[in-house]
Order: C-alpha cells, then sequence, then structure tokens
C-alpha cells in the first residue's frame, strides 16, 4: 500500500496498526504528533489501547513499566529532555527486563536550548540495556517500530527497544512510504504472551525486588547475555520481515562497500545525503563507499570489522558530542571493533550535525577528500574534528 | 525542469500562512500522481508572522538527499513583504523562476530581486483566495500557480489528484472542496509569466 | 520455573531469573531471621490473657496464632525487638538476653 507519510505519521500509523495495549503519553518536540495522532485513533475508537495521560516523561515510562510488568504491552514516544527525564527509568524497564517499545525522535539534548536533531539524545541513554536501532528515512521509522516487539519479547531477549529517526528532518518529511496491511502486522507481531506477568493469577509474581550485591552482578551479567543474544534475534526478525515487505534489514547497512578504499560510518538520515555524495564520487572513479549503522546497541562490532577489513581510510561521523575529548561515542564503538583487526584503516571521527545544523553532499565530498588525501600521504592529522561550524581556521 | 530529473522546490512564508501546509500538500498530491516527493519545512521556534522556509523534491526515482535546498529549480514567495529582509533568490537555477505572492506584474518586481534576470511570475494570491474563499489563504493559489510554472506535475492530473487529497483531508467538511478547487483553476489561469 | 528456594548466594548467574523475578509469594518465609537476635523473649503462657495486642505489633509476624489463642514465638523469624513486651498488659512477656529461645 503506497502512502506519502512523515516519520511520525509512519509511526502514529505503525502504532494503529499494532493496537498497543497501553501507552504512556507526553509531549515533546519533536516526538509530539506521535500521541497526538495516536489519540485521534483512541478517540475515533481504531484502537483500544488505555491511553495513559501523564505530567511528566518520568511518568510516561513509569506506565508503560508498571503496565508491561503486569503484562501489557506498551509503548511511548519523546525526544530529548524526555528522554533525558527518563534516564532512571529506561535503566529499570531494561534491568526488569521488560520490552517496552519506545520511539525517540531524536533531538539535541539541551544546551543552549534547541529543537532540531543530533543524536545528544539517544547516544546518552545507549548504556542503559535498551536495544537501539536507527532509521535513515521515514519507511525504516516505520518497519524499525513493527520489527521491535517481535525483537524485544523473544524470551532470550526480553529487552526494551528503542527506535530512533531524526528529529524533524525525518519525523516531519513526508515522503513516499510502502505500508503493510494491517493484518499483515498483526499477525507479524503476534499477541503478547509473556511466561509471567503480575496479572497471572496462578502464579503470584514480583518485579523489581532489591538485590543485594551477591547476586546483583549475576542479574548483570544474565542482563549483558541477553544483549548480545539479541544480535541473532534482530536479524532473524528481519528476514522474517523481508517475507512480509521486501525489504531487507540487516545489524547495519554497506553501500557499496564491495570494493571502497575510503568509507564513512554513519547513523541516520545523513546516509541519504551520504549516499548521494557515494554515487557522484564512484561516477569520478573514486572508490567511496559508506556504512550505516542501524542497530547500535547491541553494537556489531566484529561485522564492522569485517565490513572495514580492506578499507584504507574511515571517517567515522558523529552525530553527537560526547565530551569525551577523545571522540564521539560512534567512533569510540568503531574504533575499538577494528582493534582486533591485523591491519586497520586509517580511521577519523567527525563530529556534525549539532542541534540540526545541515548537512549537504557537498560536505560529505570534502569528507571523502580529506580521506583520499590521507589514504594517499599517510598523514591521519588530527584524529577527532568538528564539521559544520564556523571557524577562523579553515577546516575540512 | 532542471537536470537529472528532480525538482527542487523552495517555499518562503511566514508562520500561519500555510507555506508548510502547501508544501506537504503539494508533496502528498505529487506522490499520490506516482512521482517520488519529499516535502519538509525547516524547523525553529516558529511564530506567526515570522519567516519560515519549506522544500520540496520531486523526481521519477526515490532521493536520498535530506539536507537542506540550496540551489532550488523553483522559489514560492509567498509573501511579497519577505523580499526586502530575505535573499529568496538565493541559488536559483538559472533556468528556474521565482513566483510571488503580489498584485503587482513581474516587470514591477523584478527591481526587488537583487539583479535576477530569469522568469519571474507573479499571482494575486491575496485577492483569488478573498474573493472566492472569503479569507486571506494565499497557499492554494500559490501551490497552483507553482504546478503551471514549473509543469512538474500534469496540470489536469493535478487537479484530480488534489481533489482527491482533499477529500480525504477535508472529509469532515467536504463544503470546502470546491472553493478551493475553484481558487486552483483561477489561480492556474491568472498566473503572470515575465 | 526457579524458585526462591533454590536459589542462593551459590547459585550461579545461569540459574537465576531475568531481572531477579520471583514467582511466588511469603519468600520471607524461607529467610531466618532469627539468627539476628540478640535478646530474646520469653512467654509465660499462664499470665497470657489470649488479648493479642502483641500480635499485630509484632513486625516480624513472629507470634502464630491458633484456635485464637497465640502460641510460643517462631523462633525462625523473631529478632528479638521487644515490643511485644512493652505492648503487653499482663507482664506474660519478658525479654533476657542472649540469642537462645529459653527453653
Amino acid at each position: 500500500m503506497s502512502d506519502r507519510l512523515s516519520g511520525n505519521e509512519a509511526v502514529a500509523y505503525a502504532l494503529k496498526q499494532i493496537n498497543p495495549d497501553v501507552m504512556g503519553a507526553f509531549p515533546i518536540t519533536p516526538s509530539t504528533e506521535i500521541p497526538e495522532y495516536f489519540a485521534q485513533y483512541v478517540a475515533d475508537g481504531e484502537v483500544n489501547t488505555e491511553y495513559v495521560t501523564v505530567e511528566s516523561e518520568h511518568s510516561s515510562m513509569s506506565v508503560c513499566i508498571a503496565a508491561q510488568a503486569a503484562g501489557a504491552r506498551a509503548v511511548c514516544a519523546t525526544s530529548s529532555a524526555g528522554l533525558a527525564l527518563m534516564y532512571e527509568l529506561l535503566y529499570i524497564a531494561a534491568s526488569c527486563r521488560l520490552p517496552v517499545t519506545l520511539a525517540c525522535v531524536n533531538r539535541a539534548l539541551s544546551g543552549p536550548i534547541n529543537i532540531n536533531n543530533d543524536h545528544s539524545d539517544s547516544m546518552g541513554a545507549r548504556d542503559t540495556g535498551w536495544i537501539q536501532i536507527y532509521a535513515e528515512n521515514n519507511q525504516e521509522a516505520y518497519d524499525n517500530f513493527l520489527m521491535a516487539m517481535p525483537i524485544g519479547e523473544t524470551p532470550s531477549v526480553r529487552l526494551p527497544v528503542m527506535t530512533c529517526m531524526d528529529g524533524f528532518i525525518t519525523s516531519h518529511a513526508v515522503e513516499n512510504i510502502e505500508l503493510l496491511e494491517t493484518e499483515v502486522v498483526r499477525k507479524f507481531i503476534g499477541e503478547y504472551n509473556p511466561e509471567n506477568y503480575l496479572l497471572k493469577k496462578e502464579n503470584p509474581l514480583a518485579v523489581g525486588p532489591y538485590d543485594v550485591s551477591p547476586y546483583y552482578m549475576e542479574h548483570k551479567v544474565l542482563e549483558a547475555e541477553a544483549m548480545k543474544a539479541a544480535k541473532a534475534r534482530i536479524l532473524e526478525v528481519a528476514t522474517e520481515f523481508e517475507k512480509i515487505s521486501g525489504r531487507r534489514y540487516g545489524l547495519f547497512e554497506e553501500y557499496r562497500m564491495e570494493d571502497a578504499e575510503l568509507a564513512l560510518v554513519l547513523i541516520g538520515s545523513t546516509a541519504g545525503t551520504a549516499k548521494a555524495a557515494v554515487d557522484k564520487l564512484r561516477e569520478d572513479g573514486v572508490k567511496a563507499g559508506l556504512i550505516k549503522i542501524r542497530v547500535f546497541r547491541p553494537f556489531p562490532g566484529e561485522e564492522l570489522a569485517r565490513a572495514l577489513a580492506n578499507t584504507k581510510a574511515v571517517a567515522v561521523m558523529d552525530k553527537s558530542e560526547g565530551f569525551s575529548a577523545n571522540g564521539g561515542p560512534l567512533f569510540a564503538e568503531t574504533r575499538s571493533a577494528l582493534y582486533d583487526l591485523k591491519e586497520r584503516p586509517y580511521l577519523i571521527d567527525i563530529v556534525y550535525g549539532l542541534g540540526g545544523r545541515d548537512v549537504k553532499t557537498e560536505d560529505i565530498e570534502k569528507v571523502f577528500g580529506r580521506l583520499a588525501n590521507i589514504a594517499a600521504t599517510g598523514e591521519i592529522g588530527p584524529v577527532y574534528t568538528h564539521m559544520g561550524q564556523r571557524s577562523k581556521e579553515e577546516n575540512a | 525542469m532542471a537536470t537529472n530529473g528532480m525538482v527542487e522546490i523552495r517555499w518562503h512564508g511566514r508562520g500561519g500562512q500555510g507555506a508548510k501546509s502547501a508544501c506537504l500538500l503539494l508533496a502528498d498530491v505529487a506522490g499520490l500522481g506516482g512521482k517520488f516527493v519529499q516535502g519538509f519545512p525547516e524547523y525553529g521556534p516558529e511564530r506567526m508572522g515570522a519567516p519560515i522556509t519549506a522544500y520540496n523534491r520531486i523526481s521519477e526515482k526515490r532521493c536520498t538527499i535530506h539536507s537542506n535546498i540550496y540551489y532550488p529549480d523553483y522559489v514560492i514567495v509567498v509573501d511579497e513583504s519577505l523580499l526586502d529582509g530575505i535573499d529568496v533568490t538565493g541559488g536559483l537555477k538559472e533556468g528556474g523562476a521565482i513566483i510571488i505572492n503580489t498584485p503587482s506584474s513581474p516587470q514591477e518586481m523584478r527591481p526587488r530581486l537583487r539583479g535576477w534576470t530569469g522568469k519571474v511570475c507573479t499571482i494575486d494570491a491575496r485577492r483569488i483566495s478573498e474573493e472566492i474563499l472569503g479569507k486571506n489563504l494565499p497557499n492554494t493559489p500559490m501551490l497552483a500557480a507553482a504546478i503551471k510554472v514549473s509543469g512538474v506535475l500534469d496540470a489536469e492530473r493535478f487537479l484530480v489528484d488534489i481533489e482527491e487529497s482533499f477529500k480525504h483531508k477535508f472529509a469532515d467538511k467536504p463544503e470546502v472542496i470546491e472553493g478551493n478547487m475553484v481558487t486552483l483553476r483561477k489561480s492556474m489561469a491568472e498566473v503572470q509569466v515575465g | 520455573m526457579i524458585y526462591a528456594k533454590d536459589i542462593n548466594e551459590r547459585t550461579p548467574w545461569q540459574e537465576l531469573t531475568p531481572g531477579g523475578e520471583i514467582y511466588e509469594p511469603g519468600t520471607a518465609r524461607l529467610f531466618n531471621t532469627g539468627t539476628w537476635r540478640t535478646n530474646t523473649p520469653v512467654f509465660h503462657e499462664a499470665a497470657c490473657k489470649h488479648c493479642m495486642l502483641c500480635v499485630p505489633f509484632c513486625p516480624d509476624n513472629a507470634i502464630p496464632v491458633q484456635d485464637g489463642k497465640r502460641l510460643d514465638f517462631d523462633f525462625m523469624h523473631c529478632k528479638g525487638c521487644g515490643i511485644c513486651e512493652n505492648v503487653c498488659p499482663f507482664q506474660a512477656i519478658t525479654m533476657v538476653s542472649g540469642g537462645a529461645p529459653n527453653e
């Protein structure tokens, strides 16, 4: 079914098709439209979701945690400061092994206060124990959301899933989209049948008990193992999804990487812009390619190392500033992943696009120009730089 | 039409005039007609009257570029007063056109366009919408003018598709559809090209 | 299903429940808090009128009741706090030093 929808409309529509049991709803730009559109579906009786309006994101996530523990399928949407206000609850959802689904519409996390896109909100939540899947466009935002529950609810995984899309760039842009039929979606998602839940009268359950030191470490190992298990499950679900949609997804997307010597590693909508730049460079005979990370948690380290093994120079592009003074979070992961390779490409980090700073194909071409120079001379220059800011000095 | 089959349009308007809505409507209608489309506004802390920008890409294959548009084929100015403060022709491609909402003629407008030598089109969107719709809703006339001038969509097909889109959008108040359709047709007839 | 009674501080992580979930009620019963006791109540049955005032005051639910009469303390769970001695109107409970139940 072909349509034209914005990213937010697409996720709201996915929610309508899924018909979850509970939504914890609190608005924040640019994710507001998701609960807004969904409220209309509730009001029109198109879903029978318990729509719980609350006074903060701390509470919307609390609603989801409680509902999921009770045995319901719970969903939520937020951005930026809203995600930050959920911070404690994100850990609770994950450590209680409650597969809540959250649509994160990425927006810069203050300050100075800003409503536009970067990944600082979800990157700040990268170590909370949530699976994180990022979208390049409205189609992927829709598809990823549909795949979230079959991944998170799997007994061997049992982890919450955050599907992320770029605020405004994806959430508010209308583009063509292929939607699945609702019956197909419902069959794909299936019923949520946890083995144990609070409202199961046959066996009373305690969720989230105090954990003393003799047990805490073991529970964290269990959680870490679940995150490891998620990788295989994500691929399994992608295979099942391909059968109903014809659209193929992996842990990351390799674009023109077959013989690429110069490559980018990046996340989100910029990957689309970069693909156009890669196409242009390929026409000029440059062996350019890119890897778009789709699944950031669990991080596909070994797979990424294999995919980059034959490149000469790689630029990791971070759309968040981690303030490590040593590069952004995607760079840290990528560099760590490459450590075990016998021969490693040159690797630089470019922090870009913060707070909605636009990225043009020309900007990406310049990055490839820098990579070509590094590959040719072996002179790597500064490893960690920023791109797109006004500066007295010339920069890449 | 632009090179490589993709048409890029930049809208300039003020918060509340419907430039964003017209941009998204154009994307919807062009998509309905079988094109690959993008329609997206540039967001900030918007308020009534503040200058805003919105963008369309329309092509035969899916466009993956998600940057703003810096070298548009067409520029649509929904509010004439924006000409004084904003470089609306900035980056506008030589073979392209600017379409301005004004009671003035293209010849009268040209001196205000900072040396722009390409096509200038004008339409009195305010008058047309006030006459037919009874309100100053300039975005529908501007959309019609853009279709006429750019030829990015076949005009007759566009009218059929947009009526379909209106039926969906205004399911609760079908009485507004006819007025909008009359407005579109009149605007296509009245746009002046110079 | 993994039950709390089968879990202890030597259980490997593979045999713990996800999220530390506990699948049965009343697991406090399994926990021998009687070993924490440094003072011990003595129940003088002859003085007791079975008014039942001590029972709800006991924070550890360590005073069993059967057929309208209280029984001797549940020393597996009594922590020896002495609240029962304080609330008893009939001096039917006295605290003695040491953790061992007075036979």
